[in-house]
């Protein structure tokens, strides 16, 4: 059994400061893109999460060029290119997508200029690969308090709007004919977006961020049809990556080429993506059970037959 | 345009349109509608596509400013949010991987547009039950609602839109990309619930021919004019010229309803299919 364990986590694991923060901040955050997320893939903002994400790494850069933590630059310009996605969007989905690539153009343009800046004025190209890629291991412990108070500000709105954002994923005319303030509710649920894929930068990088916010929920809808059972799932399937990630990360140390560990974001986001392939696979297996059984008795099996419901259609 | 029948008063309707007009971007699009619905009356808004129908819900749901006239939902003015009608929009697409349950999109119903997480899940859920047998959709409560059929899913949308007890129910296009037995299921069900819960029921569709066993009174909307009355007052020959502007001409065949332009010439009669949809002999369109 110890032998197993020693295997399992190398030496030095437990005892690691860095270790802790990295085990934290790796589960609040998978929680909260976990939550927020499962609403990013069913309103179809992936495309949204992954602008507001890259853009980030403008406002990183400019933090770090200030001395500040670049969370700070990932939130504020996230924040205001949400607004800016929004404002110029207007609300069909075609002019949506195309604000939000202007949006993303520019982000990018002032992340070439801030990162050039960075690395000519401390003469390292280490923060350029720390912004854009990210490193848990590198996240200031200092950083825990402020983490986690804005992860539950983010859960916070999220379960306040949660019946209504529901209702105008589910039609927007129907959510504003009950007197939903539809608008309101999308610039509420961007902004809290914005919250949660800067969390994702300051973790996994931006450039990365979206896997998290995109990922654990796309497995979460192969796996249930509930939608809070779907923010749950989404949750533990990040949480699960960010951990498996941080142990495979601090072992990968003793791997070649030996005394240079891997980097913890490569881990994170590949197992993110093992993590959907296996639900695909569950989804699959239990589909095909589901209409085994129903093809045997095709009325009482009625809730569950996927299929027999679609063909219908 | 209310033909030999008593019109109803206006202090009993529970949708009262007076004189309604709608400009929208430099068009009018709706001219001078008026009819009134009374308690538990079917009523059907039928019209081609394109026709104003859509837009006269949105009016009436407040979501639609007007240019003229005046709208009564159960004898007061309009409200941005009118907890006496229910709604079941056009198109609603449901993506499979939406998850949602059936059930859940019917409790949304009951309480979409409040703040916070439902914690009542016992009262909650009896009512959703009731209101999922109400529309016979009980034995797939739990299914994916995107995974449900085209009638399954109307009926689920009717559900929700019924669970917070309105006293007029809302369907624009409810029938549209339905099999004809889907049709037939979804009219009868709403012909029961107008009946047994005195909810007045006002249904658009392009064809007119599935509504007719079950309609008290018609709205035809053509060009953004209305005709309103019984089926028999509506649908002939001179009212409808009179509300397209050129000659018409209306024939039945076994019990169902053929409007058709009639062309100026000698040669009879052009007909054309505006609405690809309407495969079925419904509401031939004119030109």
């Amino acid at each position: 059994m110890n032998q197993v364990l020693r295997t399992l986590f190398a030496p030095g694991f437990f005892a690691s400061g860095p270790v802790h923060a990295a085990l934290v901040v790796g589960a609040v955050v998978a929680l909260v893109t976990g939550a927020v997320g499962v609403f990013t893939v069913i309103r179809g903002q992936s495309f949204a999460g992954h602008a507001l994400g890259e853009v980030g790494s403008a406002g990183g850069s400019a933090a770090f060029l200030g001395g500040a933590n670049p969370l700070w630059g990932f939130m504020g310009i996230a924040v205001v290119a949400a607004g800016l996605i929004e404002l110029l969007g207007l609300h069909r989905a075609r002019a949506r997508d195309v604000a939000t690539g202007l949006v993303l153009g520019a982000g990018l343009g002032m992340a070439a200029l801030f990162l050039y800046l960075d690395t000519t004025s401390s003469s390292t190209t280490g923060v350029t690969v720390t912004i854009l890629f990210g490193s848990l291991f590198a996240v200031s412990q200092s950083m825990l308090p402020s983490i986690v108070a804005l992860s539950a500000v983010a859960l916070v709105v999220i379960a306040a709007c949660y019946r209504m954002l529901l209702l105008s994923s589910l039609s927007a005319d129907l959510a504003a004919a009950r007197g939903v303030p539809v608008r309101a509710v999308a610039i509420a649920y961007l902004v809290i977006m914005a919250v949660a894929v800067s969390l994702a930068a300051e973790t996994i990088g931006a450039i990365l961020a979206t896997a998290l916010l995109i990922g654990p929920p796309a497995t979460a809808l192969r796996l249930t049809k509930r939608p809070g059972g779907a923010m749950v799932v989404a949750g533990l399937v990040g949480v699960a990556a960010a951990w498996l990630g941080i142990v495979l990360a601090y072992d990968s140390y003793y791997w070649p080429p030996a005394g240079h560990g891997w980097p913890v974001s490569f881990f994170v986001v590949a197992l993110v993506l093992v993590f959907y392939l296996l639900g695909g696979a569950l989804a699959g297996l239990a589909r095909a059970r589901r209409d085994r059984r129903g093809g045997a008795m095709p009325r009482v099996a009625a809730g569950g037959c996927a299929n027999e419901h679609g063909a219908a259609a | 345009m209310n033909g030999p029948h008593p019109i109803p008063s206006a202090g009993d309707a529970i949708l009262d349109v007076d004189g309604v007009s709608v400009w929208l971007s430099g068009r009018e699009v709706l001219h001078d509608v008026r009819f009134r619905v009374m308690p538990g009356e079917f009523t059907g808004l039928i019209g081609s596509n394109g026709a104003g129908k859509t837009t006269l819900f949105r009016v009436i749901l407040g979501l639609q400013t007007t240019s003229a006239g005046s709208v009564l939902v159960g004898g007061r003015p309009l409200a941005r949010r009118n907890p006496i009608i229910g709604y079941v929009p056009q198109k609603v697409f449901l993506d499979p991987d939406m998850p949602l349950r059936a059930r859940d999109v019917v409790a949304l119903g009951l309480d979409g547009d409040r703040l916070g997480i439902p914690l009542d899940w016992r009262r909650r859920r009896q009512a959703v039950d009731e209101m999922l047998d109400a529309v016979d959709a009980r034995h797939f409560a739990d299914a994916r609602v995107g995974n449900l059929s085209g009638g399954e899913q109307q009926r689920v949308l009717i559900a929700h839109a019924l669970i917070s007890r309105p006293r007029l129910l809302l369907l624009d296009e409810p029938l549209a990309n339905l099999d004809i037995r889907a049709e037939g299921e979804v009219v009868a069900l709403l012909a029961r619930i107008a009946r047994e819960q005195q909810i007045a029921v006002l249904i658009s569709a392009h064809d007119v021919n599935p509504l007719l066993p079950v309609m008290d009174r018609l709205v035809y909307v053509a060009a953004g004019r209305t005709a309103s009355g019984t089926t028999d007052e509506v649908i002939r020959a001179e009212v409808l010229s009179a509300l397209y502007g050129q000659h018409v001409d209306v024939l039945r065949v076994h019990g169902r309803i053929l409007v058709v332009a009639g062309a100026a010439g000698p040669s009879g009669v052009t007909v054309e299919e505006r609405d690809a949809a309407a495969d079925e002999p419904g509401i031939v369109a004119l030109r």
